[in-house]
């Protein structure tokens, strides 16, 4: 029980002065993920019945390398804001704070993994 | 966690079948939500057969017929009969409306009248507004300012600067929009919901205001304000014909503007 005024439950801890950068995140990284993600599909067309060598090949033409590392970070950035969101809406108290955790450090890996995956593959070839 | 299924003390039952008189021709069947809470027992679906040749042609007329000639437990607000007030909202035929301004005619086979969905419910279809009202008033929707008001004139506007708060002030918080939203369902103690941040949105346009950006503060929240994923469930539900998702996503333009 609680004797708490609703004013004062409504009021709760008042704001964060947070939200818009994130509202505006996940809205610019969608934006930048509609030419980069046709690129990487068109761009895979003629390279799948290539070996191991000829993908390496093609990731290690500076252009493709530096577009596949951004696309890795929008891709990552974009979904790690969009699962935050699913986490707070359907997961609330300590286990939503976990989960919140959860989705930023799985997320950082998956850049952190990706990025790395695409600069040794470029800079690979050649040795 | 959001809560997907109904707790079980919730679960509605079915509930009596009254009948018709027996020189009806023209009979629709009402299946009204009931709930009392000083019978312990769970909720209830009743049955309600009526002669719409001798009832009046909105909803409520039908809900005051019941309440008058067969069943006067039966528990309902209601006021202006005319889309004013908004005591009278509830979902009627899967959709939040006013029960006032809803013909009969207007809804196909039998008639389901449910309470507002997902609010603690006082009784029959009487929602507790107790939340809803206190985040209306946290929004301090009065005209705040600095400047004095002029000594011999009203704070005057234009005629376009009260054009944008026409429509907004339209809005009579009958809870149709918030209680159709999702995203109020799962977060109603902290999102505020379409109807408060469309009262909210009434007065940070409003010309004569001087509290626009600490209105903005208070509302730049990821609960508050950004929860509204713009599922626009309040705009379809809205009887008045309001726009409360347009208005929160100006509400959003506003604060990225004022960063940029």
């Amino acid at each position: 029980m609680s004797l708490e005024t609703p004013l004062g439950k409504a009021l709760g801890h008042g704001s964060a002065r947070a939200g818009t950068e994130h509202w505006l995140a996940q809205r610019l990284t969608a934006i930048a993920l509609i030419p980069l993600g046709l690129w990487f599909v068109f761009a895979l067309v003629p390279l799948q019945h290539g070996d191991h060598n000829a993908i390496a090949n093609w990731v290690a033409e500076p252009l493709n390398a530096v577009l596949l590392i951004l696309l890795v970070i929008a891709l990552v950035y974009h979904s790690m804001l969009g699962l935050q969101v699913i986490v707070e809406d359907y997961v609330h108290g300590a286990l939503g704070h976990t989960a919140l955790i959860t989705v930023k450090f799985v997320h950082i890996i998956l850049a952190v993994a990706g990025i790395y995956a695409v600069v040794v593959t470029a800079l690979g070839v050649g040795r | 966690m959001a809560q997907f299924i109904l707790p079980p003390n919730s679960r509605v039952g079915k509930g009596e079948t009254h009948a018709a008189p027996a020189d009806a021709k023209n009979v629709r069947r009402f299946d009204v939500y009931r709930y009392d809470p000083d019978t312990g027992e769970n909720p209830r679906l009743d049955s309600y057969n009526i002669d719409v040749d001798d009832c009046g042609p909105m909803i409520l007329d039908a809900l005051i017929k019941i309440k008058n000639e067969v069943d006067p437990t039966l528990t309902f607000r209601r006021s202006c009969r005319e889309g004013i007030c908004g005591s009278c909202a509830m979902n009627i035929d899967g959709a939040n409306t006013l029960a006032c301004t809803l013909a009969i005619d207007d809804v196909k086979g039998d008639v389901s009248v449910y309470p507002l969905p997902h609010m603690s419910v006082v009784k029959d279809l009487v929602p507790d507004l107790t939340h809803f009202y206190a985040q209306y008033a946290s929004i301090k929707p009065w005209l705040q300012t600095r400047s004095p008001a002029p000594p011999d004139s009203e704070r005057l506007q234009s005629k376009e600067e009260q054009e944008l708060i026409n429509s907004p002030s339209a809005c009579i918080l009958c809870a149709c929009c918030s209680t159709s939203c999702p995203s109020y369902w799962w977060n109603s103690d902290r999102y505020l919901g379409p109807a408060v941040l469309l009262a909210a949105y009434r007065w940070l346009v409003d010309s004569r205001d001087e509290a626009t950006g600490e209105r903005l503060d208070d509302l730049e929240d990821p609960f508050r304000l950004y929860r509204c994923h713009t599922i626009m469930n309040c705009t379809y539900a809205c009887p008045k014909d309001l726009n409360p998702a347009k208005a929160i996503g100006e509400i959003k333009q506003m604060l990225t503007a004022r960063r940029m």
